[in-house]
């Protein structure tokens, strides 16, 4: 990997530190969670709002369910030359009650993860541009599993 | 009920990769129709076309594009976009012309002409579209499919051996019918030989786009017994809902579900909602039914849609597979058309395709593929954000 600046492949989605969060929003009259983030108008058919405060989401939750992508998709993913497949993970955050699709960290493959396995969100690149490597929220599993549906 | 609308024509033109004009599909199979319903296209008040978003302007105002192509004679026209579940949406349209006594008959028009490869999203830097965002992200249409496969195989015991069974199954039925695309009977072994797309599901196990068009008339009962097919095929129902909120299954093309975090909000499986609607406006329930034409988009998904509409418990739908109970001569045949997996998605075609099927189902016109005494059919089907639509047709 280059010496190139870190910089989010989304900007605004994640924090760029350590424990990396992503970045969602809370209707302040309801308290629903949004990711991406809302901004405008709430969703649950209950709620008229339009006041939202931005939130960090849980870093960890359970694995709903998983795969990979072992083509190259179209535009505008940037693939790497050549192509290397790649795991994807739909992770449920429990505090949020939503579930997050991602890509998981490399090395770990369909064969290791299973439904209910305990995930923390990690940064890795994404791709990498003429000027920065852009970096995007990734999966991966926890080394203290606890278990669950 | 006097107020249901019976479907007197139905027509197809063949699926597959042609590389015509959408039009001449859409044309050949509301031909086909008005010939099968025996009545002049002068008699049609109403052209109900499912739009096509790949085909240019004409694809947009489909509607008209048809009434245009059959010959101007001064009908109205609409046009209906729901992705997958464009079909049903036009069809909702004509059927509710005729109920509101606007006009005695409609016909309503699918066709599409489908690229190559991937279906990719719009250009540039658009992160407000969450379709670009999953497509940058390396989330495909395949990943959703192979998320609902993997999670019934951990939840439910179900394997790669039933999925194969599925498209070993539709292929054999598939086999013959006329219209399908891919007429090949093929084997557990083909599946397990073709590459893997999405783990576990490989290139077999997800269906192709085709080029394709399906017609359907539509006509008051009144004038349906002025014509003597006062015995025709009725719709008993169009289910058209969105799901709850909080839809708790991450769909096509969103990167997260809804948050059911708060106070009052359960979290909802999308495409249950819609049968429960069908049933309900029919009166009917999933004991009635005598055959399914659901959304094969890969063959796991064919499972999950036959729990979704009470065919079988949740979980149960790969114990009736291997039973043979989804087979044409079994308890409840699921896909006797062959499904998508023999049609590949012609996408405002599709819906309209499997209600092609009910119609010369339950008129007892499918030779060897025939259900037998098939008097109740349904059909599901998805669109993008989780809506979809489901369609109960009875005779």
């Amino acid at each position: 990997m280059s010496q190139k600046p870190l910089a989010p492949a989304i900007e605004g989605w994640f924090t760029m530190d350590d424990q990396p969060r992503l970045i969602g929003t809370q209707c302040c009259a309801c308290s629903t969670y949004f990711f991406p983030k809302q901004t405008r108008y709430c969703r649950n058919p209950d709620c008229d709002s339009t006041e939202f405060k931005e939130v960090e989401l849980s870093r960890t939750g359970h694995v709903w369910s998983y795969t990979n992508a072992c083509y190259k998709p179209p535009a505008p993913f940037v693939a790497a030359e050549p192509f290397e497949p790649y795991t994807l993970a739909a992770v449920t955050l429990e505090h949020e009650k939503m579930t997050v699709l991602g890509q998981v960290v490399r090395g770990v493959n369909v064969a290791d993860l299973k439904v209910g396995m305990a995930m923390e969100l990690v940064l890795e690149p994404l791709h990498e541009t003429e000027d920065d490597i852009k970096m995007t929220w990734k999966w991966r599993p926890m080394a203290d599993q606890g278990e669950q549906r | 009920m006097s107020n249901e609308v019976a479907i007197i024509g139905a027509g197809m033109h063949p699926w597959g990769k042609w590389g015509h004009n959408f039009v001449e599909y859409g044309v050949a199979a509301a031909r086909e129709a008005l010939a099968d319903a025996g009545i002049p296209w002068r008699d049609v008040g109403f052209v109900s076309g499912g739009a096509t978003v790949r085909c240019g302007y004409p694809g947009y105002v489909a509607g008209a594009t048809f009434a245009q192509a059959l010959g101007w004679q001064g009908c109205e026209v609409n046009t209906s976009y729901a992705a997958c579940a464009s079909g049903s949406q036009a069809l909702a349209a004509a059927r509710n012309k005729i109920l509101a006594g606007a006009c005695d008959v409609a016909v309503v028009i699918g066709a599409d002409t489908t690229p190559k490869g991937f279906l990719a999203p719009a250009g540039g830097y658009r992160p407000e579209d969450p379709d670009w965002v999953r497509f940058y992200l390396g989330i495909t249409n395949p990943t959703y499919f192979a998320l609902y496969a993997r999670r019934r195989m951990d939840v439910y015991g179900d394997t790669l051996e039933d999925f194969a069974a599925v498209k070993v199954k539709n292929s054999l039925i598939g086999s013959k019918n006329p219209r399908a695309r891919y007429r090949k009977c093929f084997t557990a072994e083909d599946v397990a030989a073709s590459a893997m797309v999405a783990d576990p599901l490989r290139l077999m196990d997800i269906c192709a786009t085709s080029d394709g068009g399906a017609a359907l008339i539509l006509c008051s009962a009144e004038y349906a017994r002025r014509i003597g097919k006062a015995d025709a095929p009725r719709i008993a129902a169009i289910s058209t809902v969105t799901p709850s909120f909080a839809s708790a299954v991450v769909e096509m093309p969103d990167i997260a579900t809804d948050s059911a975090a708060a106070a009052g909000i359960e979290a909802h499986s999308f495409r249950a909602a819609l049968p429960v609607k069908a049933y309900e406006e029919a009166g009917i329930g999933p004991e009635d039914v005598d055959l399914a034409e659901v959304y094969d988009l890969s063959t796991a998904l064919e499972l999950d849609w036959i729990e979704d509409l009470q065919l079988t418990p949740r979980g149960e739908a790969a114990h009736y597979l291997r039973r043979g109970d989804t087979a044409v001569g079994g308890k409840i045949p699921v896909n006797p058309s062959g499904g998508l997996a023999c049609f590949g998605e012609a996408v405002p075609a599709q819906a309209l395709a499997q209600v092609c099927e009910l119609v010369w189902q339950l008129r007892g016109e499918c030779g060897d593929r025939q259900v037998q005494g098939a008097r109740v059919g349904i059909t599901a089907n998805q669109g993008l954000f989780g809506h979809g639509s489901s369609v109960i047709i009875k005779r």
